[in-house]
């Protein structure tokens, strides 16, 4: 089936097409939403498909297929399907060509098969979760859900860095759409900030980190003449490693925007101002975790970069706990999943940063997993409570929702990290890789994790513990979500139940191998050689009590929370009293977002504002100079036309109107004046003639 | 004692010279006609005092004409008076000035 890899992205762009052109008009509802999810279900079986093909290349390999080239050795299938952009040759005479093709190996598997697999489930989901919208809503989410699949798969299978990144900027665009879904809708009534302004702030933050991508993408062409991904990787070796920590890091700022690291995670928690659904699918189970793909994908680079590692762990380390300590005093349930959401990366990122890259993108699974599974619930909650998204307006509502309350227990276990649960195994091969790179990250991770235990417990237990603290209008309507959302929960609980199971450690199962380690194993290892990697000599006793450790620290935070939330509630109020400056510094999210207005905003727009004056004032001032020089001379030419050229044709008429004036009075038509002229005259000639005539 | 011609030569000097001064002067335009009549017959009495003075009959035939188209000319400028009352009420010459420029 891999050689049916194309298919993968297409399905779910068909479906955009489909729903996008036709959904508004011509499809129903329930066309609409078959159309969406067959295509992605489809799209996830054919992954599953060409998953279980990468076990036998060999005879994929034997068949022979123009433009599949295999690396049976690699697990690796890379698909070429058309040359698109043919740069020519480089200075060094390399001919640079970037083909579209698509690659498949254990790493874009795993990403592959969580990605259509969740996908599906929240599809499918979501038809029951925007059933009361309009139907052109509806349809356009449909759409807009679909264009981001193909994107997003676009992202995973990209054989090199241009198609990641056009994958890359779709899925950003998608999202961007989708945030701004109810864009007529205010999101935030205390910073007047409406839903299309979040998805503008998500857009723009993600500018800014794309900008770092596609500058590391252009480094590492000048530096190698490839931008495919393993041609970069098989040249790491022979680079300068300043290049590579300079390359790296332009990626990292891109994984920064994408996966909502510090300084970058502004975007967010703002996002939820999308539908749940997209949230839960968007931005926590796929497209926030590109980042860390790429920087997994990239793992050889970053192997040779160790500064550039090291910046990679200790953001992701920062990220992770301070996100966690926002998380804490969120009061939107729809929040404190974001900030969980961008601690959970952080974690990913730490992973990724300490050298233990099949960690981080276990983690990444298996967070994809039970995250999808607490959006969904929170959404099913929210649905429940005819929209209110306020945690302290909820309460007891175990009773009332049992699926939505059993799965989001199990959710709830996973993330906190319990034996046997999913979480507990992704989040401890992450700590145990930090301790043995330095147990300063191994501090800021388990910190993290009390806390993320801690604020998990506290949502649980307002939202469905205690006394019911919502009106009667809204216990009227209260119901249990239909079973199209419901099984979707189902599923993935036991997902997050079960799913950490592919990699337990040897420690805990001696003689049963960790499937996902081998799995990925030939991603990882394959240019490994030559490059230093700190493998402690495995201390089995130390492992195991870290583990210990780490579950200790995650009951002792769900103990806390119970203390603080069940049991005696006035102690997170007295709590916050005794610490008011930390409290409040918390509650505002460490007033980032004022900081960024008033250090970057603030100047920014004064910039522009400068601009604007300049342009109105010199170079509009230069145009209308211009304008004011013609106008005066056309004036003076008109001047000149009036006053002088007729003026001399006016004289003219004007002389000979005043001597016929004088004339014109002589003629009185009184005859006897004439009369008297004419005597007068002939008396004058008589005159004349008499004293001029001599005798 | 024959009276000489200069006499009558100042005389119809004077006879003229009234003539011409009501012409001039006078408004009505009967009292005018009657001054043209002073002057016409101030240059008969010329043409007889020189045809006396000459001994030549042809001034007194030229004088008997004159008199008989002055009788012609009368009739004709009565005719133009009466005319000019019954359509502008006046025969005041000066308030009769219509064609002027």
């Amino acid at each position: 089936m891999i050689e049916l890899l194309w298919l993968i992205p297409v399905l779910p762009l068909l479906g955009f097409a489909i729903n996008g052109l036709f959904g508004p008009r011509f499809l129903s509802r329930r066309a609409i939403g078959g159309v969406a999810c067959a295509a992605v279900v489809l799209s996830f079986l054919l992954s599953a498909g060409a998953v279980l093909g990468l076990g036998h290349l060999d005879a994929v390999a034997a068949a022979g297929r123009a433009g599949l080239s295999v690396d049976p050795e690699a697990h690796r299938a890379t698909l070429t399907l058309w040359p698109w952009l043919l740069l020519g040759k480089s200075a060094a005479g390399v001919d640079l060509r970037i083909d579209w093709s698509y690659t498949l190996d254990p790493l874009s598997a795993i990403m592959l098969l969580v990605v259509t697999g969740v996908g599906s489930l929240i599809h499918i989901y979501a038809t029951g979760y925007m059933a009361h919208e309009p139907k052109p809503a509806f349809a356009r989410f449909f759409a807009y859900l679909n264009l981001f699949m193909a994107m997003m798969l676009t992202l995973v299978l990209g054989a090199n860095l241009p198609v990641v990144f056009v994958g890359w900027e779709g899925v950003g665009l998608c999202s961007y759409l989708l945030i701004g879904f109810y864009y007529d809708r205010m999101f935030d009534e205390k910073t007047k900030m409406s839903c299309a302004d979040a998805g503008r702030k998500a857009f723009i933050t993600n500018r800014i980190g794309d900008v770092g991508f596609m500058l590391g993408m252009l480094l590492l062409l000048s530096a190698t003449g490839t931008l495919d991904i393993q041609g970069i990787l098989a040249k790491v070796g022979t680079l300068p490693v300043g290049l590579c920590t300079a390359a790296a890091l332009l990626l990292f700022v891109g994984a920064c925007g994408k996966s909502a690291q510090i300084p970058l995670h502004v975007w967010l928690p703002d996002a939820m101002a999308g539908p749940t659904p997209v949230s839960a699918l968007i931005h926590a189970a796929t497209m926030v975790t590109a980042g860390v793909y790429v920087v997994c994908r990239m793992a050889p680079l970053y192997r040779h970069a160790p500064a550039a590692l090291l910046t990679v762990a200790i953001v992701g380390g920062v990220t992770a706990l301070f996100a966690a300590s926002i998380g804490l005093c969120q009061n939107d349930i729809k929040k404190v999943l974001a900030y969980s959401t961008v601690s959970q990366l952080g974690f990913m990122m730490l992973g990724a940063g300490v050298g233990a890259f099949g960690a981080g993108v276990f983690h990444l699974m298996t967070h994809a997993f039970f995250k999808a599974l607490l959006f969904l619930g929170a959404g099913s909650v929210v649905h429940a409570l005819s929209g209110e998204q306020d945690i302290r307006k909820m309460g007891g509502l175990g009773r009332h929702i049992p699926w939505t309350h059993a799965t989001f227990a199990v959710a709830w276990l996973a993330i906190g990290g319990i034996f046997p649960l999913a979480g507990f195994f992704s989040k401890d091969e992450i700590l145990w890789g930090a301790w043995q790179r330095s147990p300063i990250l191994w501090a800021m991770g388990a910190a993290g994790a009390f806390l993320t235990a801690f604020y998990m417990t506290r949502l649980y237990i307002l939202v469905f513990w205690g006394k019911e603290r919502f009106d009667d209008e809204t216990r009227h309507h209260l119901h249990e979500s239909p079973r199209v959302m419901v099984v979707p929960l189902a599923i993935l609980a036991v997902l997050s139940f079960a799913g950490g199971w592919v990699g337990i450690p040897a420690v805990i199962s001696p003689g049963v191998p960790n499937f996902l380690e081998r799995f990925l194993a030939p991603v990882f290892e394959a240019h490994a050689a030559g490059v230093a990697i700190e493998t402690a000599q495995h201390a089995p006793g130390l492992e195991l009590g870290l583990m210990l450790v780490s579950m200790l620290i995650a009951l002792f935070g769900m103990f806390f929370a119970w203390v603080f939330y069940d049991r005696r509630p006035e102690l997170p109020v007295q709590l916050a009293g005794s610490a008011r400056g930390l409290y409040r510094a918390i509650l505002n999210k460490f007033y980032i977002d004022e900081f960024y207005g008033k250090v970057v905003l603030a100047p920014y727009y004064a910039l522009c504002r400068a601009s604007a004056w300049f342009d109105r004032y010199v170079v509009d001032g230069v145009v209308n100079a211009a304008g004011y020089v013609t106008l005066g001379t056309s004036y003076t030419s008109v001047g000149f036309d009036a006053y002088v050229v007729d003026g001399l044709v006016n004289l003219v008429g004007y002389t000979v109107r005043g001597v016929s004036w004088v004339f014109r009075k002589l003629q009185t038509g009184i005859v006897q004046s004439y009369a008297t002229a004419m005597v007068l005259g002939v008396f004058v000639l008589v005159s004349v003639y008499l004293l001029t005539s001599s005798h | 004692m024959p009276v000489p011609a200069t006499h009558v030569l100042v005389f119809s000097l004077l006879l003229f010279s009234i003539g011409m001064l009501g012409v001039l002067t006078r408004r009505n335009a009967i009292i005018i006609l009657m001054s043209i009549e002073l002057m016409m017959n101030a240059a008969n009495i010329n043409f007889i005092a020189f045809s006396r003075q000459l001994n030549n009959l042809v001034g007194q035939v030229f004088s008997v004409f004159t008199i008989a188209v002055a009788a012609g000319e009368v009739a004709v400028g009565l005719a133009v008076v009466l005319a000019l009352f019954r359509n502008r009420d006046t025969i005041y010459v000066d308030q009769v000035h219509i064609m002027k420029g």
